[in-house]
């Protein structure tokens, strides 16, 4: 079950974790290399480092079987195919879904244009509306303003509170017309680090004839997510999040639909039979995949969700959420400093703030040259900063090698950021 | 190990801290405002144009200290020369000011006045730099 242990005490962080944060860093080269000054990586929720396995993983089948996949009849083509559809059941299973519904994309944002594209197009007509919120990345609010132009579809909004959560007793008057035909929803905030009520958003939708949308892209990297105990319709994803490469993510959808739905993209693969007047599509998941798919990518994601289940989601989230508790009362310490987002117990491992009047660009640069990495400006949410009233602001972020000396390193610069600008 | 003076050079600062032609003129012959999405940096600029000599030049908005500082300079260094010689500035003038090598998204923060300036003058809306970057 996904949902949230309530009330996590905090520091020394991680003791309580079933895995050793320091010997996990010690399997990322990139954490390990050296450096001066030494890296303090905080901005996992950008994208997360990769561990050794996943770069051999990937290493290994450029080296000893890179051949198309679906197509070659030869041995090395045949165990590309079988590690290429292995990932797609392995990472099918970690969201406890079936993998002829796991459809691969780039990332999280293509799977989202595939549900606006293909699901979108064919289902919603003028007047029809999807509801999405404010704290929304905007891969999950352009795919809709690019609809809404061409549909005719009106986007509603659930609000933000000040604390940065839903306001889910808005919910009800928004879907009250019925003619909300979805609502997309981000699982967790990547600039507040809110776990939103994704289960109970998904029950009212479907109680008004409404599906759910989940952008996962922060959730599945760090916290158990299962689709069905989700009981939504479509769900996003991202592997470079999740410790594995860039250009692999995907969408999971619900067969039916992804049955009912036209194709997203035309090509090689999505086929079954092509006529130069027309093609029939392929069966699932491979409709939906057109083109040579990013099949060392898939192969890294593999070896990814494989670390990801060695070490335990569950485990991962309680690290993750122990260290922002800690970082929370850590950066209490600093003067005019501000967090964004819901107390502890109501978020995941990311913590945006504001530095007085210290512009965030300002805050990012000190601290890089102290070697700590932040992410620094709207962060892609550009009406949440707007709702929250400020044009920008810093965030620190872990996975399952942050430890608590990061945390101790970014409150020590943030003191130092305040000495320079004071 | 690089140190925070490095970029925060003394100048820079005090430019940041007490800024120079700070504000906005009551009856501008020229104001242009412009924003930096990336950061949320917002800059406007006013000029008082005589004898197509730049009488007076105010900027305000908000944003980081790169910014903020080169605003700053870059006004002080323009007020009283011909309007002309807006057109002339490149990115290297601004470096020069500012004193510092900018990686490539604070360099969009230290050229926000240029763009401002340039665009608010001339209607040149093309980013400075942006001839060499893309050719």
């Amino acid at each position: 079950m996904s949902t949230p242990p309530a009330g996590t005490t905090v520091a020394p962080a991680t003791s309580r974790g079933r895995f050793d944060p320091r010997e996990v860093r010690g399997r990322f080269p990139l954490l390990i290399a050296k450096r001066e000054p030494p890296l303090v990586y905080l901005d996992s929720a950008a994208t997360s480092q990769k561990p050794e396995s996943v770069l051999a993983a990937m290493d290994d089948y450029y080296r000893r079987y890179n051949a198309n996949i679906h197509r070659g009849i030869y041995a090395i083509a045949e165990e590309a195919t079988a590690a290429y559809e292995d990932a797609r059941a392995r990472l099918a299973r970690f969201i406890g879904a079936r993998s002829r519904e796991v459809i691969f994309t780039r990332n999280s944002t293509e799977a989202i244009n595939l549900v606006a594209y293909a699901w979108g197009r064919w289902a919603l007509k003028q007047g029809d509306v999807v509801v999405l919120t404010v704290m929304e990345h905007h891969s999950n609010l352009v795919p809709w303003h690019i609809l809404a132009a061409e549909r005719g579809i009106e986007l509603r909004f659930i609000p933000v509170t000040d604390s940065g959560e839903l306001e889910l007793e808005a919910l009800p008057g928004l879907l009250a017309d019925g003619r909300v035909r979805l609502v997309g929803v981000v699982h967790i905030s990547n600039v507040l680090g809110t776990v939103n009520p994704v289960e109970e958003i998904a029950r009212q939708a479907h109680a008004a004839g409404a599906l759910t949308l989940v952008d996962a892209s922060q959730s599945v990297p760090h916290m158990p997510v299962d689709v069905k105990a989700l009981g939504c319709d479509f769900l996003a994803l991202t592997g470079h999040k999740m410790l594995g490469p860039t250009g692999i993510g995907a969408l999971w959808a619900r067969r039916e639909l992804l049955e009912a739905m036209p194709p997203f993209l035309g090509g090689g693969e999505m086929i079954r039979e092509v006529k130069l007047e027309g093609s029939k599509w392929n069966e699932l998941p491979w409709k939906f995949e057109a083109g040579t798919m990013a099949i060392a990518e898939a192969v890294g994601l593999r070896a990814a969700v494989a670390f990801n289940e060695e070490l335990g989601m569950e485990a991962i989230f309680e690290h993750d959420r122990a260290l922002a508790a800690y970082a929370l009362e850590r950066m209490i310490e600093v003067p005019d400093l501000r967090i964004l987002g819901p107390p502890a117990e109501k978020r995941g491992g990311v913590v945006a703030f504001e530095l007085g009047d210290i512009h965030p660009h300002d805050v990012a640069t000190v601290l890089d040259h102290r070697g700590i990495a932040v992410r620094a400006g709207h962060h892609c949410a550009m009406p949440l900063h707007d709702r929250l009233g400020v044009p920008a602001s810093a965030r620190a972020s872990f996975h399952c090698y942050s430890v608590p000396e990061d945390v101790d390193a970014l409150v020590e610069g943030l003191h130092h950021a305040r000495k320079v600008f004071g | 190990m690089g140190e925070w003076d490095e970029l925060y050079r003394e100048n820079i600062l005090d430019h940041y801290k007490n800024p120079r032609c700070r504000g906005t003129l009551d009856h501008p012959d020229i104001t242009y405002e412009d924003a930096n999405p990336l950061c949320g940096d917002q800059l406007r600029i006013d000029i008082e144009v005589k004898d197509g000599k730049i009488e007076k030049i105010r900027h305000s908005g908000h944003g980081c200290s790169i910014s903020q500082a080169a605003a700053s300079m870059l006004c002080e260094r323009m007020e009283g020369h011909p309007l002309e010689e807006v057109k002339a500035l490149t990115k290297e003038d601004v470096l020069e000011l500012l004193g510092i090598e900018l990686g490539p998204v604070r360099l969009k923060c230290a050229l926000l006045i240029l763009k401002t300036l340039k665009a608010g003058a001339y209607g040149i809306t093309q980013w400075p730099g942006e001839e060499e970057e893309t050719a």
